[in-house]
């Protein structure tokens, strides 16, 4: 099926095999470069290890059946994320240009997909650099003893504990109320919060000061973001280890439910954890691999990150259910001692007559005796596996269920510190891609002009990012950040992901890609790239996309809040959302997806009206003998001013 | 005669009883001790009840500044295996007048902490039933720590960022005097007899060592 659209001028708009060994060798293209390969590897694999490895991915295998979701996640692996790398890595290695480049470099029509990766990077960043902000909040109060989320605070006249936290947990209290803030309900905007402000402007500091000059200061930050996660999770597994019902967690975690393998939803769930995991769609990794070489071995890069990116979500799943097992054992202790004491107290026995293994015999023989009795008491029922499987995910997980766990651990405030800064590195070199796939698109698109450095640009971006992020630190800025987080970062990168395949196999050619393949690493990719490339892939994402919309479309949205005058608190509220935030949906979702094929509209009509003059200037291209011509005009011109 | 004398000697034990068990003034006490010392834990026998009425007078002769209380004062009663009792504190003046509830929650409250200390528990460990335990002031920082951290943080950052806005614009600075070094080089070929006059424009010039002020070895 060896489908090709018509392309017309696309032998004009690309470099030659010819002229990228002449680039190659001469070195005269100003494009930057990596130092060296560990700079390009460390910085994907930063991009592609994320938050979402540590607290999405765990949440889903527990889930799903445990050991038995590893099954479709590694047949999707296969099947979807490493083919689409792979053509990602290629197209940015063989263009060498950023997303709007290399789309608008295949076919101008398609500059829409580039766009709609930089509308996404865009919405994307902001709100990924405020879950930064709030893990920098927790670091910056880790150093000190005792933890303030260990005790709840005590109220103003110092008769008693603050009743929202004694009717909660310190740990809910200090996220919802000493953290976020939060008001009751996203309408309610809360004013904006100076301490998440002071912390919001640290991380756009921080994202400034590495990527200031692109990846000339990235590829340097990469060497310690990328690489002290793995140290951390490494110390986090064997302190997790030594504690006590850590085995229970990752038993928990791995136990198989083969049943679940039948679901569908579980196979849907697959797929969009392995596509988002890999950060597909956002044009950064485009970018990154286009400062490679051009004789790079992308398709040997594309299997090496998979890899990576596999592992290192399995690891971290380990490690964060040891932690959760051992948390869950301990609330299962407290529970059954709250209880035995409760029964000790009522019935004046001396300590130690019941114990944790004789209570259910002890229980069971005093409501014979004492049947009335034991009912008033309304005894709790400890049951390890409903605390196993409180399913936590995202934010909860990290900023409740985690630093509830650290609070019972000996020496709390370094295994507070060491958790934030892994938290922090893995957000910031994620951060480092979003920002790529920001900055290097505006810098195609000419928005900013030429004489501005590179500083200045990312300056500007990082302000203006860091002043419209200003919503997410008002008091409803957490329902903000999950609106967000549903919506702009989910639809519109299946659609740019689906528009790639189809961009790149039908519209740029298989045929001449493959002939690209065999001019960069040397033999023909074999049948496996061809068949996921034109048939397997695509359908994949065409089905995940189907399921998403339908389900987003279809179903009410709720968010969920934290109200302190609901009647079930602290359990969070569903609230349903106000009218007017559908427009804002639409905003996000919509705006990207719908802007590849309203650019190319556009450009059909701007064709069609304003026709182009047959001697038009000649266009900028980045050949060499361009270069190699404008560089003598520059000289003759400077001669004639000495003369 | 006897049976007078023996009324005598059986009455107040039995009157104190009745006190201790009926009275609305009482508290119930409760210890853990084995929950509170685990392996240290000693055993709750007569001593250790000596012990603990007589830090209870103690208590009282501090809150009242009245130096009469003695253990004697101190009633216990409902002494079960759980270790938990009651106890009712009688006035000084009169053996069947009680203290009320308000004065020796007051005395215990102010003397928790000794009364806690002279059993090595705690307040969870060692309870009165009826008086909450008092809460321990919150720490008060003069500056909070997170405020600290973050200042170091911002400083890194902010120094980060002129140095190498610094080290741009210093780059910058000696590509264009390298241009104009370049572009003027271009027009002359300097020569070490230096008759092109271009290389007058060069600040450091060319060095010459037949000129040079090195005589160290010719000196006599």
């Amino acid at each position: 099926m060896k489908l090709k659209l018509p392309n017309p001028g696309l032998e004009d708009r690309i470099l030659s095999h010819d002229e990228l060994e002449r680039l190659e060798v001469e070195e005269a293209g100003d494009r930057p470069k990596w130092d060296n390969k560990a700079q390009y590897m460390l910085t994907c694999v930063g991009f592609c290890v994320g938050l979402g490895n540590v607290w999405r991915f765990p949440y889903l295998c527990q889930s799903h059946g445990g050991g038995a979701f590893m099954i479709p996640f590694l047949i999707l692996l296969v099947f979807e994320g490493i083919p689409l790398l792979h053509l990602e890595f290629a197209i940015g290695q063989r263009l060498r240009k950023g997303s709007v480049g290399v789309w608008r470099t295949i076919n101008p029509y398609m500059l829409g997909v580039g766009i709609a990766s930089l509308c996404v990077s865009f919405l994307v960043s902001l709100y990924y650099n405020t879950i930064i902000a709030w893990v920098m909040w927790y670091f910056f109060n880790s150093f000190q003893e005792p933890l303030p989320w260990s005790q709840c605070p005590i109220n103003a006249n110092r008769t008693g504990l603050v009743s929202e936290c004694e009717r909660s947990s310190p740990v809910d209290y200090f996220w919802y109320r000493e953290t976020l803030n939060t008001s009751a309900a996203i309408e309610d905007t809360g004013g904006l919060q100076w301490w998440m402000i002071l912390c919001l402007i640290s991380a756009w500091g921080v994202l400034y000061v590495c990527c200031i000059r692109g990846i000339e200061t990235t590829g340097k930050a990469v060497y310690v973001t990328s690489t002290l996660p793995y140290v951390v999770l490494t110390i986090f597994l064997i302190r997790g280890l030594t504690l006590k019902g850590s085995i229970d967690g990752i038993k928990f975690l791995f136990t198989p439910d083969l049943n679940e393998l039948a679901n569908p939803t579980t196979w849907l769930d697959a797929g969009a954890q392995v596509f988002y995991s890999f950060s597909l769609a956002f044009g950064g990794l485009i970018s990154f691999s286009s400062y490679n070489s051009v004789h790079n071995n992308c398709e040997q890069d594309a299997v090496i990150i998979s890899i990576i990116n596999a592992f290192t979500s399995i690891y971290a799943a380990t490690v964060i259910y040891s932690i959760i097992g051992f948390r869950a054992t301990e609330r299962f202790d407290d529970c059954l001692s709250g209880n035995i004491l409760t029964l000790l107290n009522t019935f004046d026995l001396p300590e130690g007559n019941i114990t944790e293994s004789n209570y259910q015999e002890a229980l069971h023989s005093l409501n014979t005796t004492n049947p009335d009795i034991i009912s008033s008491l309304a005894l709790k029922t400890c049951d390890l596996n409903s605390f196993l499987s409180e399913g936590v995910e995202g934010t909860g997980l990290a900023f409740i269920v985690f630093t509830e766990a650290i609070t019972k651990m000996p020496l709390s405030p370094l295994w507070s510190v060491l958790f934030f800064i892994m938290l922090f590195c893995l957000g910031l070199s994620s951060m480092f891609g979003n920002i790529e796939g920001v900055l290097v698109p505006l810098q195609d698109l000419k928005v900013f002009p030429k004489s501005w450095p590179k500083e200045v640009i990312s300056g500007v971006t990082c302000l203006v990012c860091c002043l419209v992020g200003l919503i997410f630190v008002q008091g409803s800025g957490n329902y903000w950040l999950a609106l967000f987080d549903s919506f702009a970062g989910s639809i519109p990168l299946l659609t740019i992901a689906f528009s790639e395949m189809i961009g790149v196999v039908y519209v740029y050619g298989i045929d001449r890609f493959n002939e690209d393949l065999i001019f960069m690493i040397g033999h023909k990719p074999n049948i496996f790239w061809q068949a996921t490339w034109r048939v397997i892939s695509p359908l994949i994402m065409l089905a995940i996309f189907i399921f998403y919309f339908s389900t987003t479309v279809t179903k009410e949205i709720f968010y969920i809040a934290w109200d302190p005058e609901s009647e079930n608190f602290p359990t969070l509220e569903k609230k349903p959302y106000p009218s007017w935030i559908y427009v804002i949906i639409f905003l996000l979702a919509g705006i990207p997806s719908l802007s590849i094929p309203c650019t190319a509209v556009f450009r059909a009509i701007r064709e069609y009206c304003c026709k182009k003059h047959p001697s038009a200037p000649v266009r900028e291209i980045d050949s060499v003998t361009y270069k190699v011509h404008i560089q003598d005009e520059e000289l003759k011109t400077q001669d004639s001013v000495y003369r | 005669m006897l049976a007078g004398v023996l009324l005598l000697i059986f009455l107040p034990p039995l009157v104190a009883k009745d006190l201790c068990k009926d009275s609305q003034d009482g508290f119930k006490v409760r210890l853990s001790i084995k929950t509170g010392l685990g392996d240290d834990a000693y055993e709750w026998n007569e001593s250790e009840m000596f012990l603990f009425r007589s830090t209870l007078a103690y208590a009282m002769r501090k809150h009242s500044n009245q130096d009469t209380y003695t253990i004697d004062n101190i009633l216990v009663c409902n002494d079960t295996q759980r270790v938990s009792f009651v106890f009712v504190v009688t006035s000084t003046d009169d053996p069947d007048q009680l203290i009320p509830k308000e004065q020796v929650e007051l005395a215990v409250r102010q003397n928790k902490h000794r009364i806690n200390n002279a059993f090595l528990l705690s307040d969870m460990t060692l309870e009165f039933m009826g008086i909450p335990p008092t809460l321990s002031a919150p720490i008060i920082y003069d500056t909070e720590p997170w405020l600290i951290v973050f200042g170091v943080v911002i400083g890194a950052v902010a120094v980060g960022i002129v140095a190498l806005l610094m080290s741009t614009v210093s780059k910058k600075r000696r590509a264009k005097e390298k241009a104009a070094g370049l572009s003027e080089e271009d027009e002359g070929i300097v020569k070490e007899n230096g008759t092109a006059l271009s290389s007058l424009g060069r600040k450091e010039g060319v060095y010459n060592q037949a000129f040079s002020n090195d005589d160290r070895f010719t000196k006599l």
